[in-house]
Formats: structure tokens, sequence, C-alpha cells
């Protein structure tokens, strides 16, 4: 059956046009994923329902991102304990990220898939069973979950000859808090706030997304003025990030130089900001129905200035990285992530734009008021650290166009709606092109404005794979350019 | 290279003037003088993230830019924990990092001081405790000051360090 036929038997949900959901059986279950897989589409997230204990209400999702737009698939499960075979077909053959998704659903829900790698993900014992490589001169090095700079926490285990990294593997989960469980202790009107805190950096993404499902399902459209300044949040985010890692990457790339000057200029920017809106991160600038602060013209106009200078900054020290020959060197062929194997890990967001993949929510999937304004979408097929360092160089100037659009565009009228909480058991989605990638949450209303079940989902799963291929050759010394050249979340994947 | 030259010489020096009367620029004086005051050299932290958002860290980032200068003060991030005299820690302890925190903070020589960064730090902030969340990080290890905000900004990051090395706070041999 082709993709097509999965579509049209799926329902919108509500809000979200672009967003459907059906209930499948668990022939139909591998048999979809078959059919996205062959329809070119790409797994965006999985996740389960139900308590480990409870046997009742127990279900697995898979959400599918696709030409036609998101279709989230949904499986009940009858729980089979002691059963080998697991509780639903795994999809790690037909997507390989699904893997370390389905550990870390059974990690939280206590759902398992057929899939034989069963070490824990999320719920860490006291050891860990790493792939061991064996030959003459092969040794590990062990690096983490304390690293020695200001980065989040994770374990990298590399198998080592001489310099050169035959194969590294991730251990994450450091960060887990039992976000997915918190959620559904807190009010649905107020849980954006948590929403913001899955992923500081990407706070704007995350509580956009919230909010959106949540609205969609309450049936409450925010006015034109609030989609305008959530977007303007989110270009604002992209760039401050965006500034940060280009200086990062210089650094790494022994260019101290580069550093100080994007630091600088993100400096600049969160000045700005904070005269703007009173925050430096948007970390409570988003709530159900709109958003908490407003823009005033002449605000809106500073505002737009330092971006342009910031962003003009931006474009002459790219010519200056373009032009140090050291750097280039550095950047040019390191952790490359052939477009062939982003297609095969089904990479996606910045790290699959730099290797080809020409995915961007923002265009394929808009939601206002991206569904007015032309974005560029920015591709780079290198698949190196010199084409994810361009990509943001691109983006930065892009962001910068949208800005100047949104800042000094500004529709008329209210900046946030009234919104009542959502009726018991009703589903919907909201989908964000956050600065690394799409940001999904899947939201479903319980009783009396609680949440029974709220799954974000970030990019950084398709990506920490893809770092592992990425680093294969290289030498150890580049990992910390190349892990930077991707930063992926750790707390935007630990849950 | 000369427009890389060209661009340090636009630049300038963007680390903010001495003789301005500016409530950051007075904490970071105090914070110099005191540093030198108590160690006689730079003042040594190192950073652990026990379960943060990565919000706090962003801040702790920009504590290096030009503007707040932190090396300017005598203040630095060390590597190692056997080098550092005071521990900075952001998040609410998971129960993924309990034991390495605890690591860290045993590997520390004395005396030692711990400040907890963030409203999670602090509290447990929004993700409380209970389950896979210890909560405030004095659960878990002995904490000297703490610094709420989230994220606290950059300016209140530097007046928590102060306040770390102002006398009575802590500095008892552990």
């Amino acid at each position: 059956m082709p993709m097509r036929r999965w579509w049209d038997r799926a329902q919108a949900l509500a809000g979200a046009p672009s967003l459907r959901g059906v209930g499948v059986c668990a022939e139909d279950w591998l048999q979809a994923a078959r059919d996205v897989a062959a329809a070119g589409g790409r797994l965006l997230s999985l996740w389960g329902s139900g308590e480990p204990r409870d046997t009742e209400s127990a279900a697995i999702y898979a959400a599918y991102l696709s030409d036609l737009g998101v279709l989230i698939l949904q499986l009940p499960i009858e729980r089979k304990t002691g059963d080998e075979s697991g509780d639903y077909p795994g999809l790690e053959e037909i997507f390989p990220a699904a893997s370390r998704l389905q550990r870390a659903a059974f990690d939280i829900s206590g759902v398992r898939s057929s899939d034989p790698d069963r070490r824990p993900w999320l719920r860490h014992g006291k050891d860990y069973d790493f792939v061991r490589v064996d030959g003459e001169g092969v040794h590990e090095i062990a690096v983490g979950p304390v690293h020695a700079g200001t980065i989040e926490p994770g374990h990298f285990r590399f198998s080592v000859v001489g310099e050169k990294v035959l194969r590294l593997e991730e251990r994450l989960g450091y960060t887990h808090k039992g976000v997915e469980q918190r959620f559904t202790e807190l009010p649905i009107l107020e849980a954006h706030r948590l929403a913001a805190r899955v992923c500081g950096d990407s706070a704007v993404a995350y509580s956009w997304a919230y909010c959106q499902a949540l609205e969609g399902i309450s049936g409450c459209v925010i006015p034109a003025r609030a989609a305008w300044l959530r977007a303007a949040f989110l270009e604002l985010e992209r760039v401050a990030n965006h500034l940060g890692d280009l200086g990062a990457l210089g650094n790494d790339a022994g260019f101290a130089f580069g550093l100080a000057q994007f630091s600088r200029l993100k400096e600049e920017l969160l000045r700005a900001v904070s005269a703007a809106l009173g925050q430096r991160y948007l970390l409570d600038a988003i709530v159900p129905g709109g958003t908490t602060v407003d823009l005033s013209p002449e605000a809106g106009r500073a505002l737009a200035n330092t971006v342009r200078k910031v962003c003009e900054e931006a474009t002459e020290l790219r010519a200056i990285y373009d032009e140090h020959s050291g750097v280039r060197d550095r950047f040019t062929g390191a952790g490359r992530l052939a477009p062939e194997l982003a297609i095969r890990l089904g990479v996606l967001g910045l790290v699959g734009r730099a290797s080809g993949q020409p995915l961007d929510a923002r265009v394929d999937l808009p939601c206002a008021p991206y569904t007015e304004l032309a974005v560029s979408k920015v591709v780079q097929s290198g698949g190196d650290v010199a084409a994810r360092v361009a990509v943001r160089f691109e983006e930065l100037a892009v962001s910068a166009r949208l800005l100047e659009r949104m800042l000094e565009g500004l529709p008329p009228g209210g900046h946030v709606e009234n919104i009542e909480a959502p009726t018991d058991g009703t589903f919907g989605a909201g989908l964000i092109e956050g600065w690394r990638g799409p940001v999904l949450i899947a939201l479903e209303a319980g009783p009396g404005g609680s949440i029974r079940r709220c799954h974000p989902h970030d990019s950084s799963w398709q990506g920490w794979p893809a770092i592992e291929h990425a680093i294969i050759g290289n030498i150890v010394a580049d990992f910390p350019l190349i892990n930077k050249s991707f930063n992926l979340a750790y707390s935007g994947v630990d849950l | 290279m000369l427009k890389t030259l060209r661009k340090i010489g636009s630049i300038g020096l963007v680390s903010e003037p001495a003789p301005a009367p500016d409530e950051l620029l007075r904490l970071r004086r105090t914070l110099d003088a005191r540093v030198t005051e108590v160690l006689g050299r730079a003042l040594c932290i190192r950073h652990v993230d026990a379960g943060s958002c990565n919000g706090c860290e962003l801040e702790i980032v920009a504590l290096n830019n030009a503007f707040y200068n932190l090396e300017g003060c005598n203040i630095r991030f060390v590597a190692s924990p056997r080098h550092a005299d005071l521990l900075l820690v952001t998040g609410p302890v998971t129960a993924n990092m309990e034991a390495a925190l605890k690591r860290v903070y045993d590997a520390m020589p004395g005396p030692k001081l711990v400040v907890a960064l963030g409203d999670c730090g602090c509290t447990g902030g929004i993700f409380g405790e209970r389950g896979a969340s210890r909560g405030r990080v004095a659960n878990v290890i002995p904490v000297d000051v703490a610094v709420p905000g989230c994220p606290p900004n950059p300016a209140r990051i530097l007046q928590g360090l102060l306040t770390a090395i102002s006398p009575g706070v802590a500095t008892s041999e552990r």
C-alpha cells in the first residue's frame, strides 16, 4: 500500500492540517513504516504511553515526516510479559534512529520492542555493555560524563588505533530528569514553562510547539500579532545560537579570534533582546494563547538595527574564516557525513541540510506566519564541518532578512488570546523548526485540565547516531570540533 | 591576515571601561580584589552540569566573553577538579549524574567551595525532586552559596562567586 493510502486513512489533528493521526494494528505498523520509507519519508519520532505496570492503556506511537505532512501512527499494545519477541515489532531495520527511541520508550513506558538490543538507555544501571573492538593495537578511550569544558554531560567510548578512531559509541541519558512524567503532574495550561526547559537553548521552539499542540486541541486561534512575535523570537533564538556556535567552532579550530568576535556579537544581540523584551533568553515569552510580551515600534526598530549590524559583521567574519588557511584546513573534510548516509540515518534539521537534505519545516510544513514569508532553504552537500559552518553562516543571513520584515512589520492587534483547557482525551501535536531542526510535541489532554501524556522530540535523536559515523577515520583530537559542528542536545534527548 | 588585523583594530577593546559608575563594573573590581586577597592567585572553577537544561550553561559561557571578561577578574575555569577551588553546579541533580557529581566533589582538594547555580540547582526548580531527579544540589553535596535565576544572568553569577569568597561563607576543611 503506498504512503498516500495511509495518509488518506488518517484524520487531521485538531488545528493542525498538516499533521494527521491514525490507529493501526501490529501488521499495519510494520507495513506503514516500509511504505513511508519507500516514499522517501523519515522517522520523526517514536514514543510509548502507559505506566510500566499498567497493562491497559499502553500504546506505541511513531511520527513520520513526508512530503504530505506529519503522519502519526498509534499501535495499542497488549503487554506480553516475559515474551522474548517483545510487545510490538521494532522499526530499527527500516529506520536506524528507531533503536534508541525504542529503548527509551521501554525505560519510560515499559513497552518493549522486538529489537534484540535491550540495553537500558535512560535508566542507567551499574554497568553498560559497550561494543568492544578487538585487534592488534586497538585501545579504548573513555570520555565523560563530566567533560573538560562547560558542556552537557554524556559519555563517549572511542576505540582507536594510534590517533585514528575506529569506532565511537555514545552513552547518553545522564540528564534524564523524568520530563514526560513531570508533564503529567502539571496543569495543561501551565506546562509550557516545562516545555521551554526541556532544552533551554531551544526554549522558543519547544514552548511554541507545545502551545501549538495545546491551542489546536483547545480550539484557540492566536492573534496574528502573536504568531509574528513568536516567529521573531524563534529567529532571534536561531541567530543567538548560530553566533555562539560559530565562535566556538573557530576556537576549536585554534582561532581564538573567532570566539572573541562571535561571543561579543552574541552578547550584543542578547543585550538588545533583553532591552526590547525584558529577557536575554526567551524562556517565558510564549504562553498558551499568544505571548507574554509585546514589542513597541521603537523597541522593534532598535532590535532590528542590532540584528542587522550583528549579521553584517558576521558576514565580514565569514570572509576571515574562509581565508584563514589554518581554519580551512581544520574545517574541510573533518567529520564528513555523506548525503547517502544522511538519508539512510534519517538525519534532520541543520545537520541534514549540511549533508544535502533539503528539509526545513518553515518551508515544507509552514505554520503562520511562515506561510506568508519566503524562507530560503539553506542546503550544502559537503557534509563536513565546513558545510555545517556554511549552513550556519547562510542561515544567519536568512534569519536577519526575516527579522527585518518581522520586527518592523508586525500586524496590529493584541498579542494574547483567552484559552480554555481542552477536553479529556483529545490529542494534538505541534511542529516547529528550531535552530537545530524540527521539534515535535505530542500532547494528550487528561481530565480536569490535566495532561495524560506529553512527548517532546528533538531532532538530535537522529543526529547522535550520525556523529558515530562521521567520526570514523578522523583523529581523536578532532572530536571536539566535529561534535561542536553538530552541537546536538543532551537534555533535549535525555528527557 | 590583514583583514583579521583590521577587524581587531576596528573593534578595539570592548571590555567595560574602568571609570564608568556601572554596577557590573563595581562588581568585577570587587571580585578581582577579593580573589587576590583570599587566594593570592586566580580562583579556579570546575563546572559540572548535573542535569541542567543547558540554559545556565549559556550564561556561564557568556561570562568568558569580552564584556564580562571573567579571566580579567582573576577567575578561570579549569578542566580538572584537582585544580579547582570552587565547584559550580547546574541543574537538578539527576539520578544518573549523582555518582559523577560526588566523585568530582571528592576529587577536589580542600578547602573547597560549592556554588549551586540556577533555580534547579537551588531548589530542584520546575523538575522538582522525585524519581529520576534528586532535586537541589544540596541534597547530594554540601552547598555554600545558591544563586537563583532561570537562568541567572552573568552579573548575578559574578555576584554569587563574590559571595562565595566573602568571609564567613564557608571554606571549612572538608
